[in-house]
């Protein structure tokens, strides 16, 4: 945004998205149940030595179940190895 | 797209009146009157689903040398109506639906889940995967290319229709589906490339009249659910099916592209969706399919019917393709249009 002022790269923009009354956050990350974390926002996504992980869409998807083939972004694979994130109920069979 | 050839006598009558040869509305009246009443099957019959998909195509990016004017004429869409009828009465007579969830978000996402993951068709990505050869890729991307050049516009119909959630969900879907807003990242631009590839023609319509009949009754569904807008819920519950089945699928057609000595550049479109619909099918699942039935819960039945549909359309097609390879012939109409 050409118009806001003593922007770094990291925060231009953000405040541009956020109106008055607005209660969204400037980086959301939804935990879908047995699925990945959605991240939506500007947020940028490093190797630990810094190199950015190129990214491409708005919002992504992070693996959390560990066995994506194309980590550290989801490619379904939690689905084909029944991968859950809720607690199992005492007494549940599958527990 | 260039006007297809005719497939029988209402198709023939529907592109007598786009050529302008005959105002032949009463004939086309009478055809597709007779040719409701002979079908056995609308699902498999090639004249009346070619002349869905010509009427179809006047909402979409029109057709050569055909005026604009005909969107919106009565009779068409008078023949238009009668059509859809029969075929969405025919589906919703064949097609079970999942055991209905509670009306929540949450709910219905996990029945979605659970539906798409216990789909039991024959798998054309394991196939393609493993086994496909250069001729069959070509062949299965020809009957992919009728729906794929015009990727997500039958879905784009239903944003004004829905609100809240459920219509924020399916725009950031869609956004995603067009490129972010960089043309060549649409996912309509990218397939060409895997087109080309494998030595075809990508531009939009080329081979219509190669497909058989229920490959152009998976695209009519899409269109008719888009364009009602009684049929909001089936629109939604078919793209949530769509994306649901599609990351782990495209890494397969991936894998096979790969095997068969295709380059990066011709399997994009495959990897792009690997990444892409693992991100669409929580959005599609939850806060579209699940944001529209809890903003509007008397819509659940259309949602489930929607995936439901969807999923046996494309079932039957890949049935049928799978059948002619097994039988060593061409799964096309007319297999030189891609040689
Ligand atoms: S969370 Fe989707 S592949 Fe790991």
């Amino acid at each position: 945004m050409s118009d806001a002022v003593g922007t770094g790269a990291g925060d231009a923009g953000a405040r541009n998205r956020t109106g008055p009354g607005d209660a969204d956050q400037d980086v959301v990350i939804v935990a879908y149940p047995d699925g990945p974390f959605l991240v939506r926002g500007d947020v940028a996504i490093t190797a630990p030595d810094g190199t950015p992980v190129e990214r491409t869409r708005a919002t992504v998807a992070l693996c959390r179940c560990g066995k994506s083939t194309i980590k550290p972004f989801c490619d379904g694979t939690h689905k084909l190895i029944g991968f859950r994130t809720e607690p199992q109920l005492p007494g549940d069979p599958a527990a | 797209m260039v006007l297809p050839a005719d497939r029988g006598p209402a198709s023939a009558a529907l592109l007598d009146i786009l050529s302008g040869e005959a105002d032949a509305a009463g004939t086309l009246a009478a055809e597709v009157s007779a040719a409701l009443e002979s079908t056995p099957d609308i699902v498999f019959d090639d004249d009346l689903q070619l002349t869905l998909f010509c009427l179809y195509e006047l909402h979409y990016g029109g057709i050569r040398d055909v005026s604009d004017d005909w969107e919106w004429d009565t009779a068409l869409l008078a023949a238009r109506g009668r059509i859809e009828r029969a075929f969405e009465a025919a589906l919703r007579a064949r097609v079970p639906l999942p055991e209905r969830p509670e009306p929540t978000a949450k709910a219905v996402a996990a029945r979605l889940f659970e539906f798409t993951a216990a789909d039991t068709g024959p798998s054309m990505s394991r196939f393609v995967a493993k086994k496909a050869t250069h001729e069959q890729v070509a062949e299965f991307l020809t009957l992919r290319s009728i729906y794929t050049l015009k990727e997500a516009d039958p879905h784009s119909w239903a944003i004004p229709r829905l609100s809240g959630r459920a219509k924020a969900a399916l725009v950031e879907i869609q956004a995603d589906e067009y490129g972010g807003g960089r043309p060549t990242r649409m996912h309509s631009a990218i397939f060409p490339r895997t087109m080309s590839a494998a030595g075809l023609d990508p531009a939009y319509g080329t081979y219509v009249d190669a497909v058989p009949a229920v490959t152009l009754a998976s695209v009519n569904l899409i269109s008719m659910f888009g364009l009602h807008r009684r049929l909001r819920g089936a629109i939604v519950g078919h793209l949530a099916a769509y994306e649901m089945t599609s990351s782990v699928p495209s890494r397969l057609y991936g894998d096979g592209l790969r095997r068969l000595g295709f380059d990066q550049d011709a399997t994009w479109y495959y990897d792009e969706h690997v990444e892409a619909d693992a991100v669409h099918e929580q959005i599609a699942a939850h806060d579209m399919a699940g944001g529209l039935v809890e903003a509007e819960p008397a819509l659940l039945d259309d949602v489930l019917f929607g995936a439901a549909a969807g999923l046996a359309v494309d079932g039957w097609a890949t049935e049928r393709t799978m059948a002619a390879w097994a039988a060593g012939d061409s799964a096309l109409r007319t297999p030189a249009a891609v040689r």
